[in-house]
């Protein structure tokens, strides 16, 4: 059992405020929606529970069973797809999945790769270099970055961008075979995708 | 579930590898770095003149375009991970030890290879010579390590910062200076052909200097890294 | 308030003496007074450095942004200090070697303590976000000062020093510090000190009013 606690999260640039006063606890089998228009501030959050950026007031906690997760090593159970992530043009889809596998310490094989291709509809396309992707291909080879681990954290925001109808239902698949399981939060303003969460979060 | 399966070494090496192979497929780096060089030694050739230099302003020349070249590369691999915004999904994946030496790794193969192409063409065209072939090469090599040890962390600061442009080199100087000062002066004597015990004490210098630059750079890495 | 006007009384009679007691160095003269001034400016230049770098290291475990106000004004107070010290070094060499600047060890060393400033500077004018500003240019005066005891221990090996400030500690005194005059250069070390530590508080108070002004407005 994981979880994920935000208390009276608050962030702002210099003057300007960008939200405050968040909180919700989380734990794994939950699911959470952050919705807003846009430039309510809903990549921001995101960017601050995944510590990419310091509160201004308020605190992040990642506990799994026993103890909390330092931050050095809760990024080891959260896997994050977003549309300002980017994979290396200059690499093929395998080259780039090899190379997260590698860097966040564990061996992946050629079959589950190509397992993790197959998954999220890029099978023999592997080989390819990412440059030539289209935003779609991209977005669908970042789940499969996201699944190379067995993620405890699922974050999404806006998951099913730059996605086609068979795209968003690889999404949808993905988020149904996790939800049990896993910590899911997305963030997003489309009505059919915070449906798939069990609560909801509203930024003004 | 156990996560980090494979060491330290292998997650660095990733790295290393990946920014080897981003290398030799774009040749950004390695282009800008040879090229800068070659023009400044080319610079120093004909307004100079090819022969009747003294062993100091051998050495100062010698030294001002290796320092040059490496200010115009050793930035790039920071500097790309933020241009093609994949530094934030790095950041999300890998751990900030492992970057530090994979990117160290990777600046000192660059500068090597530059050091290599450079340092034969620097004495056909100034027409230096020394019968100390071995003592230079030491010197040459720590001086090497010294460059890369201090300027990669400086680097990966830059990369953050939203104004670039000659930034690297401003930021970077007073922290060669030490060095570059050692540098000079030791490679005089060489040109001079003294022996290598003549030296011995720049020597210790450039050791120290490597290394508490490398383990600094560890332990502050995480804090430009991860913020 | 009555600590200003005491150092307002001991300053000027500081500065009364250090003009009227006789030259603390018979061979060059009237202008060796500079010494009264030069070596406190020095000092002040290192300890507002050594200061920085504290608060540097204090904001990177904290991350609270007090300490990088902290830095930073502490960094803003020695780079004067600096130039002062850098100038009156170099009228002072004039005098008494005949050329305003020789790459002595210990000019080499001021001058790269100056660099370091204003590369310090030039990067926090190169970053925008705060949190950021703050964190990179902690690292970078950390990193700066690391490579301060090399310049200490070992440039002065390498070149020759025609620094007459070696005379204070060595044995063969140029200088005569002794009874005085020794009374005089130490009240102005502390008196300069006590003027820097007021010009820090007044920095880091202003700093604190902008900060209040700013949380005012949200939150």
């Amino acid at each position: 059992m994981y979880s994920l606690t935000v208390e009276n999260l608050g962030k702002r640039f210099g003057a300007r405020k960008v939200f405050s006063k968040i909180d919700f606890e989380l734990h794994s089998g939950d699911s959470i929606a952050i919705v807003g228009s846009n430039g309510s501030g809903k990549s921001t959050l995101l960017k601050v529970i995944l510590s990419l950026l310091v509160p201004s007031k308020g605190k992040v906690e990642y506990k799994n069973e026993t103890e909390l997760l330092t931050d050095d090593n809760f990024r080891d159970y959260v896997s994050f797809v977003s549309p300002y992530l980017n994979l290396y043009d200059h690499l093929t889809a395998e080259e780039n999945l090899t190379f997260f596998a590698t860097v966040s310490g564990f061996n992946v094989t050629g079959k589950e790769i190509n397992n993790l291709l197959a998954k999220v509809g890029l099978e023999g396309r592997g080989v390819d270099f990412v440059m030539g992707y289209s935003s779609g291909m991209k977005q669908r080879l970042k789940y499969a970055v996201a699944l190379l681990k067995k993620p405890e954290f699922l974050f999404l925001d806006e998951p099913t961008s730059n996605l086609d109808d068979a795209g968003k239902k690889i999404v949808f698949d993905i988020v149904e075979e996790y939800r049990k399981e896993t910590v899911i939060l997305i963030a997003t303003n489309e009505k059919e995708e915070y449906e798939l969460a069990k609560s909801i979060v509203r930024l003004t | 579930m156990p996560k980090a399966s494979s060491g330290l070494l292998s997650r660095s090496l990733a790295v290393y590898f990946k920014d080897l192979r981003l290398e030799l497929r774009t040749k950004s780096g390695l282009n800008a770095i040879m090229m800068f060089g070659v023009t400044t030694l080319a610079v120093v050739s004909f307004a100079l003149g090819q022969s009747g230099l003294s062993p100091k302003v051998l050495s100062a020349l010698f030294w001002i375009i290796m320092f040059f070249s490496a200010m115009s590369g050793l930035a790039q691999t920071f500097i790309r991970e933020e241009e093609t915004g994949t530094s934030l999904i790095l950041n999300l994946t890998a751990e900030p030890n492992s970057i530090y030496i994979g990117k160290l790794l990777f600046n000192l193969t660059l500068l090597i290879t530059m050091t290599t192409i450079i340092t034969p063409m620097f004495f056909v065209f100034t027409d230096a010579s020394t019968d100390n072939i071995l003592p230079f090469l030491v010197v040459l090599g720590l001086g090497v390590f010294g460059l890369v040890a201090a300027t990669t962390l400086v680097a990966a600061i830059i990369s953050k910062a939203s104004v670039k442009g000659a930034l690297f080199a401003v930021v970077s100087f007073p922290i060669l200076m030490v060095l570059l000062m050692v540098l000079v002066g030791a490679t005089e004597k060489i040109f001079d052909n003294e022996s290598l015990s003549a030296v011995s004490s720049e020597l210790q210098f450039l050791i120290a200097y490597v290394v508490v630059m490398t383990t600094i750079s560890l332990l502050l890495f995480k804090f430009v890294w991860r913020e | 308030m009555w600590y200003k006007l005491v150092l307002f009384v001991l300053m000027s009679i500081m500065i009364y003496f250090s003009f009227a007691l006789p030259a603390p160095q018979q061979q060059i003269g009237e202008s060796s007074r500079i010494f009264y001034y030069h070596i406190p400016q020095a000092w002040i230049c290192v300890i507002a450095f050594a200061m920085s770098m504290f608060y540097s290291i204090m904001y990177l475990r904290k991350k609270e942004i007090k300490y990088d106000d902290k830095a930073a004004i502490a960094a803003k107070l020695g780079f004067i200090f600096c130039v002062l010290a850098t100038v009156t070094g170099a009228m002072f060499a004039k005098v008494t070697w005949g050329m305003y600047w020789n790459w002595d060890p210990r000019q080499t060393s001021i001058f790269i303590l100056l660099l370091i400033y204003g590369a310090y500077f030039a990067l926090r004018g190169a970053i925008e976000v705060e949190e950021k500003k703050a964190a990179l240019s902690a690292v970078y005066s950390i990193f700066a000062f690391v490579t301060v005891p090399f310049l200490i221990f070992i440039v002065p090996r390498m070149v020759p020093s025609l620094h007459p400030n070696d005379s204070i500690i060595s044995e063969d005194l140029k200088f005569n510090i002794e009874g005085a005059i020794s009374l005089v250069f130490f009240s102005a070390l502390a008196l300069f000190t006590v003027v820097y530590i007021w010009l820090f508080n007044i920095g880091v108070r202003v700093q604190l009013l902008m900060r209040k002004q700013l949380e005012e407005e949200d939150f």
